[in-house]
């Protein structure tokens, strides 16, 4: 199946006082229809930056290098109308706070089928009933009444329903989610992940999903990306990733999480900070903290990215656990 | 620190105040350094009264930290503020070292403040960012003239620094040119000035990216056990909260709803609210992950302007029954040092994982 | 403490270089020196005396003897407006000094405690605002009686609602802060933490207000003068000056246009000063108009 979004060597660099930022420093990735790409990393790690530029909305500041295509159109080239066009009417986004993304003055039904009255054409009557169809469709209660109601009068989950009901406005084919359930409660967060799954069966939407929770991308994903100081350092199918880690960095953010099964044991932890975008080693970005610290071939030579298995890919000279040991 | 070390320490019983009024049983009991009486934290706001605290009952034992899980809204980081009088009392008691601090002035309270200190969540927002990271160690101790003059004070401020991780001549420097875990270090680091009884830790490593948290929890730990310290770990990381405690409790729209030690409450919970929450937290593993029933709960947490009468929770509960509107449950115990505030403790948990 | 001098140099090092970088706050700040070096050094500096009387000089144009003219009794108007100088200078910074130390202190306080002790303090201060500047300063004169001490005191009350107003707005958010929170938890006092975390963290706008006020207030003292209530004659002060000058328009333009002159520059060197703080200090610091503001 052709990707819904493909981004090849994408590249960003911010220009700052202190000099060139760089922020994602080569990246691939492509999302097929209906699956779900999880992006991880710590902050820091490009990985919504890599999102945000593939789909024109980097900062002005920002510098974008590299090739997008959207639904087999390549984006960069395009003019500005064309490309907001072209998103408006497929990307549907979710950002992690409801309540900025939403306008306090406006109700939230008026704001759901905004992006569609301009897209499809919709007037005022048929937006509203589509809103209220949309807000059924996210689950929120009595939606013929709340559709006339204000942001500041539902919930933070409620809110973020309500977003998620304007990225659906316009029937998108891929829907972005940044850090959608970080600022919710878990219990809340549950029943986001639950909706959106749920959502994603139901319309066949693809859906790039990033995220710093390696336990929320264990429940949505069907292919995850680890990013690390602006690039990918390991990718490919959930189960494979999680099961046999290969790269030094995703085997230690894996452990690094407390497991109630282990009882009190010390925490596996990753020393040091990683390094500024300002300046980023020639080498594997990630050799100064990694725990295997090959040689003086990770400082200077940059890794590629190596296939280890059927679809999984991991950019160190050392997979783990080393190749003896798999099975 | 080992198991059976944490098992020696698991000795916090939150009192439940009420309905058992018998001496809970304790493994070898340690001195209690504070301790909440039925606290009520309530705060007039332009909705009405808000009842962020409703009866909260809880000690805290010397050489133990005590664990407090709750999503927003439960009330769990107003009780941690009590503990410092940060907050007034509506009613009930706080009290600190066998004193009754309730009604203390402002100017005993300084006093207080050394021997109860915080860790706040955001370590950037808590640093003052005009200060160096050595001013705002050495603020209490000098606030509590706990050292003569400045070379003192610098010897101090350094040895504080190299307690938690950092370099002495990080002294120097401003907030902004540290790292967030850095920061919560300094953070820590100022905690731990006054030598405090109690750190109030609220949501500690909340803030913090994955291989930072753990650092901090490990540097966490690893003071307790070096220190002897005593610690209120408040965070909505179940995870985190059964790593770090001796016993946790669960709190739900300003009520304990449960309490116990780590592994009680992971393998056995007895309220269905705690059954909701850890089921609700997801693991990295997407086998588990695939095959895991989710209990969803519906809905939000109520309006604490206007809690629900009977059992706070039974709006939202997949097991309430008709009784729940009309008890107000207290907590009981369910097992030895294991307590919930359910009409139907157990059973109702059963019957959600069955169905 | 050596750490607060090291920080202050640094945000002073960077207001400056950010000052040297902007053609019209170096103009502004060139002004300024200029003025403080006239100032100190007037009597000296001035060729002749000011009140050297020459009744066969009177009303002489500008020439290479005088350069700005002579006055109607033959006073040489260069000399006069240098020494002038100093008066407005002087008024400048002790009615402004007077408005922030009282206007601070009540803004601080009124902040920092809220409640009835805000109440009362800021509605005494929208009192004061309410009455147009030179008005109130006119009456606290015709009370005081007229003269140099009482215009400074008069400027001084006049200014002092707008710092009060100022620091109460950032007191108000920073006494918000988790940092005010965390030094609570430590135990400092009240007067420790508005000290040492409330004010310096409040201090970029109270400078930008503080370089704001000194051109208003010499502007007051000048419109002061003109009426007669400020510096009394012989002394010399440009709004005097400028009073003296008007009868005098058609016939010895020089007689206003120079003092005149000099209160514009004045003025426009301190705003040019004044705003270019506050780009370099804080962005988002808050001046008069967003003080008034948030006092509701």
């Amino acid at each position: 199946m052709k990707p819904v979004l493909a981004v090849e060597d994408l590249t960003v660099t911010i220009g700052t006082r202190r000099g060139p930022a760089h922020a994602v420093a080569g990246v691939d990735w492509a999302v097929r229809p209906g699956e779900t790409l999880a992006l991880v990393g710590e902050s820091g790690s490009g990985k919504s930056m890599s999102v945000l530029a593939a789909t024109g909305l980097a900062p002005r500041t920002a510098r974008v290098a590299g090739r997008v295509h959207l639904l087999g159109t390549e984006l960069t080239g395009l003019g500005e109308d064309r490309r907001r066009q072209l998103r408006g009417r497929h990307i549907g986004f979710v950002f992690q706070d409801p309540m900025t993304s939403l306008n306090p003055v406006l109700t939230v039904g008026r704001q759901v089928t905004e992006a569609a009255e301009e897209h499809l054409g919709l007037t005022r009557r048929a937006a509203r009933s589509r809103a209220v169809e949309l807000l059924e469709l996210v689950g929120i209660p009595s939606a013929g009444q709340r559709v006339d109601a204000y942001p500041h009068q539902f919930s933070g989950g409620m809110r973020q329903r309500v977003v998620i009901a304007m990225a659906l406005a316009c029937e998108p084919d891929l829907l972005i989610a940044d850090e959608p359930t970080t600022a919710l409660d878990v219990t809340t967060q549950a029943q986001i992940v639950e909706l959106v799954a749920d959502l994603q069966r139901r319309l066949g939407t693809a859906v790039v999903w990033i995220t710093h929770d390696l336990g929320v991308v264990a429940g949505i994903a069907d292919t995850v990306a680890v990013m690390y100081a602006g690039r990918i350092l390991e990718q490919g199918p959930v189960d494979a990733v999680f099961a046999t880690p290969s790269h030094p960095y995703t085997g230690a953010l894996l452990a690094a999480r407390p497991d109630p099964a282990a009882g009190g044991a010390e925490l596996v932890t990753i020393a040091g900070a990683p390094p500024s975008p300002l300046d980023l080693p020639a080498g594997c970005a990630f050799w100064p903290r990694c725990p295997v610290r090959g040689d003086a071939r990770c400082e200077h030579e940059l890794p590629p990215l190596v296939p280890v298995s059927a679809g999984h890919q991991v950019r160190t000279f050392y997979p783990q656990p080393s190749d003896g040991e798999r099975q | 620190m080992s198991e059976r070390q944490r098992a020696d320490l698991g000795t916090a019983v939150p009192a439940d105040g009420t309905a058992h009024g018998g001496v809970p049983k304790q493994r070898e009991p340690g001195e209690v350094v504070a301790e909440l009486d039925d606290l009520a934290v309530w705060f007039p706001t332009p909705a009405g009264l808000v009842r962020a605290v409703d009866g909260v009952s809880l000690r805290v034992r010397r050489g133990e930290t005590l664990g407090l899980v709750g999503e927003s809204g439960s009330g769990k980081s107003t009780t941690g503020l009590a503990l410092l009088r940060l907050v007034d009392p509506t009613s009930g008691t706080v009290r600190v070292g066998g004193e009754d601090v309730t009604r203390w002035s402002r100017r005993r309270l300084r006093a207080l403040r050394r021997r109860v200190a915080m860790v706040f969540q955001d370590p950037q927002a808590s640093l003052d960012p005009r200060l160096t990271i050595g001013a705002s160690i050495a603020e209490p101790l000098i606030v509590h003239r706990l050292t003569d003059g400045g070379a003192a004070r610098r010897r101090r401020v350094g040895e504080l620094l190299d307690m938690v991780g950092l370099r002495g001549e990080l002294a120097d420097r401003h907030p902004h040119e540290l790292s967030g875990g850095q920061r919560q270090r300094v953070g820590i680091a100022r905690a731990l000035a006054g030598e405090p009884d109690l750190i109030v830790l609220d949501e500690p490593i909340a803030s913090l990216d994955l291989s930072v948290q753990a650092q901090i929890m490990n540097l966490l730990r690893r003071l307790q056990r070096d220190l002897g310290l005593t610690y209120l770990f408040i965070a909505h990381d179940l995870a985190a909260v059964e790593h770090m405690s001796d016993r946790m409790a669960v709190m739900y729209l300003g009520r304990i709803v449960e309490s116990g030690t780590p592994a009680q409450i992971w393998r056995d919970p007895a309220h269905p609210y705690t059954a909701a929450l850890l089921s609700a937290v997801p693991v990295a593993d997407p086998q588990v992950e695939r095959e895991r029933r989710r209990i969803i709960l519906s809905g939000d947490i109520p309006s604490p302007v206007d809690p629900p009468g009977g059992c706070r929770f039974r709006t939202r509960c997949p097991q309430a029954r008709p009784e729940c509107a009309e008890t107000d449950p207290v907590l009981a115990e369910v097992d030895p040092d294991h307590r919930a505030a359910c009409l139907f403790a157990k059973e109702a948990v059963r019957a959600m994982r069955s169905t | 403490m050596s750490e607060r001098t090291i920080n202050r140099e640094g945000q002073l090092r960077r207001a400056l270089a950010a000052l040297r970088r902007d053609p019209l706050a170096l103009t502004g700040s060139l002004v300024l020196a200029v003025l403080v070096v006239v100032g100190v050094g007037g009597s000296w500096l001035a060729p002749s005396g000011i009140n050297e009387v020459n009744v066969d000089q009177m009303l002489q144009p500008p020439s290479w003897a005088h350069p700005f003219g002579t006055d109607e009794l033959g006073r040489d108007v260069l000399s006069r407006v240098m020494v002038a100088a100093r008066v407005s200078l002087q008024v400048g910074l002790v009615s402004v000094g007077i408005a922030l130390v009282v206007g601070v202190t009540l803004g601080l306080f009124a902040g920092y405690y809220r409640g009835w002790l805000d109440n009362v303090l800021m509605r005494c201060m929208d009192v004061l605002f309410a009455f147009p500047v030179l008005l109130l300063a006119v009456a606290i004169v015709a009370v005081l009686g007229p003269g140099l001490s009482t215009a400074m005191v008069a400027i001084g009350v006049v200014y002092t609602p707008i710092f009060a107003r100022v620091t109460r707005a950032g007191v108000l958010s920073v006494r918000e802060q988790v940092f005010v929170r965390a030094a609570v938890s430590v135990g400092a006092s009240d007067l420790r933490i508005m000290r040492r975390h409330v004010l310096p963290n409040i201090a970029a706008p109270l400078i930008v207000q503080t370089s704001l006020s000194l051109a208003f207030a010499i502007l007051s003292e000048a419109a002061l003068s003109f009426l007669g209530l400020g510096v009394q004659p012989p002394d010399p002060a440009w709004g005097r000056m400028l009073f003296d000058g008007r009868g005098f328009v058609t016939d010895a333009w020089w007689l206003g246009f120079f003092p005149g002159a000099a209160i514009f520059l004045t003025v426009l060197a301190f705003n040019l000063v004044g705003d270019a703080l506050r780009d370099v200090l804080d962005p988002r610091q808050l001046t008069v108009s967003e003080a008034r503001r948030s006092t509701a």
